[in-house]
Formats: C-alpha cells, structure tokens, sequence
C-alpha cells in the first residue's frame, strides 16, 4: 500500500486567488489551494458558500474569473456531481452506467462495483436504486475510469451512518491504493472524513483550514461515535470572525463594515494552518447572526453535531 | 422496383424513420420535443427564402433550422425569459413569417398543403436518394459521436469534467437535427416531422434495456409504422403523412397495453430516489 501522499510530486491541480462570478455576484473569491497525488483536500461550509463553484472551477467545468487554476496536463478526473438525475425515459443500468464516458473491460467494472458493494445490482436500471445505492454507483462509475484526481460532491448523501463510515473507509482505500488525489466536498460543517489531509472551510471565501487529524483521535471524539468512527471521521472545530450581513457586505469582529472578505484584508484574526502535529482548534469570535449555519461560539460546535446523529 | 411511385414512397418513408429512430430518443432524453417543433416550423421559413432566392430547397431549410437554434442557444445564455417561451416565439414566429412570405409571392405556385403535412407520394427517384444518402451521413454521425451523446445527455458537466466537451456535441446534436428536419419535410411534412421522432423514441423505451437497444427499437418501430400507415392510406384514401402519424401512435398504443416490464409507480418512486 502507497501510504503517505507523496507531498513532493508536482500538484495534479493548483488554484491561486481563484474567483467565479455569476451575474455581478461573486460566488466565491481569493481560494487558493493545491492537491497532490495521494492528497485528500475536504471542502466544508454552510450552503451557498461556493463549494461546488469551487470544486467545479478546478477541474475546468467553470473558467475562473480571476485568479489561476492550473491542472498537470493530461490530467484524468473522475467526478460525483452533488446533483444528478438520470430522466427515466433513458434505459440505463449500472453497467452501463459505468462506461459512460470511458471504455472499460469487463473486469474493471466488476472490481468497482466490487469495492462499492453494489456488485449484486449491476444489471439494475439506475432509476430503481435507492438514494444510497444511487451514490454508490456513481462512485463506483468515478473509481471504475481509474482516474488521477477524484471530485466527490457530497458522496454521502442520502446514504446511512455506517454506510458513511464503510463509503469513507472504501474512499481511504481508493487513495492509499491507487494513489490519486481526492477532492471531497462534505455536507456537513464539522465531520470530516479523519484521512483528510487539508480541511478548507469555505464561504464565499476561505475562512480557515487545517488538518483533521488530531481530533479525531482524541478520547472525547472516540467516545462519542466509538473507535471505528474515529478512524474514519473527525471534527473540524471553527468559528467564524466576521457575519455576512443580507445586503452581501461583511460586518467582522471587530466591528468594522467592508463590501466583501478576502484574507489578509486587516480584519481577520490571523488565521494560523496548525499543522500535523499542532492543536485542532483555530479560534476566533463570531457575530451573532451570520446566517451560515455555524455554531458560534458558546457551546461546543461538537455536541449539537452529536445529537443530530445520534437522533 | 424504383420505378413504383408507392416502392418509392415506402423506401424513403422507412430511411427516414431508421434515421428518426436514434435522433428521437435523445429528443426524448433531453426533453427537447418543443425544441424540435420549433426547429421544424422554421423550415417554412427556409421555404420561403428558397422560393424567394431561388436558392436549394433542402439546403436553405437546413440552414434556417440551424440558425433558429443557434439563436435559442444565444438567447439561452442570456437568460431572460423562459426556454419555452423563448421556444413558443420562435416557433411561432417563423412559422408565421414564411406563411406571409409566400403570401406575398403571388408569382409562385406553392402546395402549402404539401410543405405542412408532407407528400410521400410524390417522393421522386432523387428525394429517394437523399433520404438514404442524408440518413446514412447522420446514423453515421450519431454512431461517431455516441459516448460523448449519451455522457452529455446524462451529465454536460460530468461529460466536461471528465475530458469531453458536451457544448460541441450539443451543437452537432442541433445541425443533425437540422439536416433531418429538412430531409423530413417532403415525407411527413412540417407539422408532423417531431411526431415521427418522438413517438416510436416513446413506444421503443418500454422494451429497452439499455440506451442502445432503445435507439435500435425506435429505428424499426418507426419504419412498421410508414409501412403501415402507407397501407393503410392506399387502403383507406387518407392523407399519407397523417396517416403513418396515426400508425406511430397505435403501435405506441399497443405498447402501453402490452404487459409492462416494470409498473408506472415503480418508475416514479424510483426516479425520486436517483435524485436525492
């Protein structure tokens, strides 16, 4: 097994101060980020925060309006859209499904639909599968192609907890065999799959990143969803410095108003990428109604996460 | 053989229907039934500045109908109004031009008659050649471009992401289109030519397993039913056109009452699932 992302080798896809506008508005502004073979880059933050404009400005489905993307040539994605409805007038099975945009032999699409768990419904029409069976099968579809970089949209909609952890545990396997970089885009604001290398919190900017990791291996974190979780999921503890106000405008902690929010604009509280080995917590206060979803400071972003899922 | 004007009007009108066969289905598949309505009421429009230019017949109609919709897709992008309003104007717009266009050319003798519900009958020897020689060159197109067809019709931006490049196939979607359109009209007639593309897509969908054979199915279900709506209006002495419209949709009947592989529900239940 390829074990640790070879951090040396050149970026698959890199973005530099990458913007993406739609009818005057910017979707998002000033991302930078790059992943490497073997790298696994989560994207969180609350809805409307960019993450799929983001996700799909760095694999060219949409051009940057500013900033660079710059993709290694020749560069093979396999992509989950977050949303994908296949019109039922269309007879298609999961077979079928699986070359849909490159030739495949037999043994190929048996082994994904093997690693995905869905062997059983290979001749199933796609329209008949659950919700989970559906993500499944699109994954095993991204997998199938071999690709170099693999762009997951929300890969676990729709699908159980424990089939989370087993999609997560099947997604971990898929890098550290075949070594391509993943770009995960997760539903939710504060779990992350724990092998992820660089966690970036998005809205309509990039609030903070860092790693995962050490929280996921803290007794509380083990306690709460039992060891197993913990090897698959983790926390990402953050808050946010700064509200966006309803009219777009930015009112940030330290009381002063500003048109948009870029980093290094002065009024953020520095934000400080921990590290491996540093601790989780990257803190900085929050206004009261920011509209994005996020706990904002008083009680543990954790607890209110846990009861969700225990419920 | 040829020389029958009912041999002739059989083998054009089963050329056109195995070409319609693949064409409809992504008609159907990307829901763009009006889309071809409108493309097709611009061919009276094409054949007008014809008439007007005197200029090819088949290649002006080609031209109109792609013209029209390169402007949808122009006027698409804008993002103003509504696709099907957008298609509703168009539609009707150029329908209507060409009808007071050939009004005002009072030194043409035209059969509206024949432009709008077509006259097989009098496919000539060289209509008969253009059918096949035209339905060959777009059967062969669709095969050519197929992964990318199906991809771009599933997902345009998983078709992008993953190295293909649905706007162009999309555009030769639309010229195809155009160019089957303007071989159609003297068949079927322009009122009637979507019906020809969308109703044996439609009967062929509940004996299909897979993207292929439903394309395959839609080709020979077409052709049954010129043959039988050809019979049927020497038989009956009814209009041609209309009559293998009238064929289409009783096969298409006959298909819903055929015992289904799968029910209606299941289907709808279904299909909620693969959106979540």
């Amino acid at each position: 097994m390829l074990q640790t992302p070879t951090r040396n080798a050149s970026p698959l896809v890199s973005l530099a101060g990458v913007g993406v506008r739609r009818q005057g508005r910017w979707l998002v502004r000033g991302v930078e980020f790059s992943i490497a073979p073997g790298e696994i880059v989560t994207l969180i933050g609350p809805n409307g925060s960019g993450k799929s404009t983001t996700a799909k400005a760095a694999i060219g489905v949409l051009k940057a309006d500013e900033g660079r993307v710059e993709r290694k040539a020749g560069l093979k994605v396999g992509y989950v859209p977050q949303k994908l409805s296949i019109d039922w007038t269309m007879p298609l099975t999961v077979e079928r499904l699986m070359t849909l945009t490159s030739t495949l032999k037999g043994a190929e699409i048996d082994a994904a639909l093997e690693a995905t768990g869905i062997r059983h419904l290979a001749r199933a029409e796609v329209q008949h599968l659950s919700g989970g069976e559906f993500q499944r099968a699109l994954l095993a579809r991204a997998i199938a192609r071999k690709p170099d970089l693999l762009v997951l949209d929300e890969p676990v909609q729709g699908v159980d907890f424990s089939g989370e952890i087993a999609l997560y545990d099947l997604i971990k396997t898929i890098r550290n065999t075949t070594g391509c970089g993943i770009l995960l885009i997760s539903h939710d604001l504060h779990v992350v799959m724990a092998e992820t290398d660089t966690v970036i919190c998005l809205n309509g900017h990039v609030c903070c990143r860092g790693t995962p990791e050490v929280v996921s291996q803290s007794a509380e974190y083990q306690r709460l969803f039992g060891a197993r979780a913990g090897q698959t999921l983790a926390f990402y503890n953050h808050d946010h410095d700064h509200t966006h106000l309803p009219d777009g405008r930015v009112l940030h902690a330290d009381g002063s108003i500003t048109d948009d929010c870029r980093p290094n604009d002065g009024h953020h509280t520095p934000v400080v990428p921990t590290g491996r080995a540093g601790p989780m917590r990257i803190v900085h206060t929050h206004g009261p109604d920011c509209g994005c979803g996020h706990d904002h400071g008083a009680a543990p972003d954790s607890n209110g996460q846990q009861e969700k899922r225990d419920a | 053989m040829l020389d029958d004007f009912f041999m002739r009007a059989l083998v054009a009108g089963v050329g056109l229907a195995l070409t319609a066969g693949p064409l409809g289905c992504f008609v159907v598949w990307r829901r763009m039934a009006y889309f071809g309505d409108t493309m097709a009421h611009s061919a009276l429009l094409g054949v007008a500045l014809s008439l007007l230019m005197n200029f090819n017949l088949l290649i002006s109609v080609f031209i109109v109908a792609a013209t029209v919709s390169l402007l949808l897709l122009l006027l698409q992008k804008r993002g103003t109004l509504s696709t099907d309003a957008l298609l509703g104007i168009l539609s009707h717009a150029t329908l209507a031009i060409g009808l007071v266009m050939v009004s005002f050319m009072t030194w043409v003798r035209i059969d509206l008659v024949g432009f709008l519900f077509g006259d097989i009958l009098a496919v000539s020897r060289a209509d008969v050649d253009l059918v096949w020689g035209g339905g060959i060159l777009v059967v062969f197109a669709i095969v050519w471009m197929w992964r990318p067809l199906i991809a771009s019709t599933v997902n345009p931006e998983l078709a992008e992401a993953e190295g293909m490049q649905p706007e162009k196939t999309r555009l030769a979607f639309m010229l195809l289109m155009a160019l089957v359109i303007a071989i159609a009209m003297k068949i079927v007639g322009i009122l009637l030519i979507t019906s020809l593309l969308i109703i044996p897509a439609a009967t062929a969908r509940r004996f299909s397993t897979s993207p292929e054979i439903m394309a395959v199915l839609a080709s020979l279900i077409g052709a049954l039913a010129v043959v039988g709506g050809l019979f049927g209006s020497l038989k009956f002495d009814t209009p041609s056109g209309p009559s293998i419209v009238v064929a289409a949709l009783g096969l298409f009947i006959l298909s819903l009452i055929t015992k289904p592989r799968t029910s209606v529900v299941e289907h709808s239940a279904a299909n909620q699932g693969g959106q979540a």
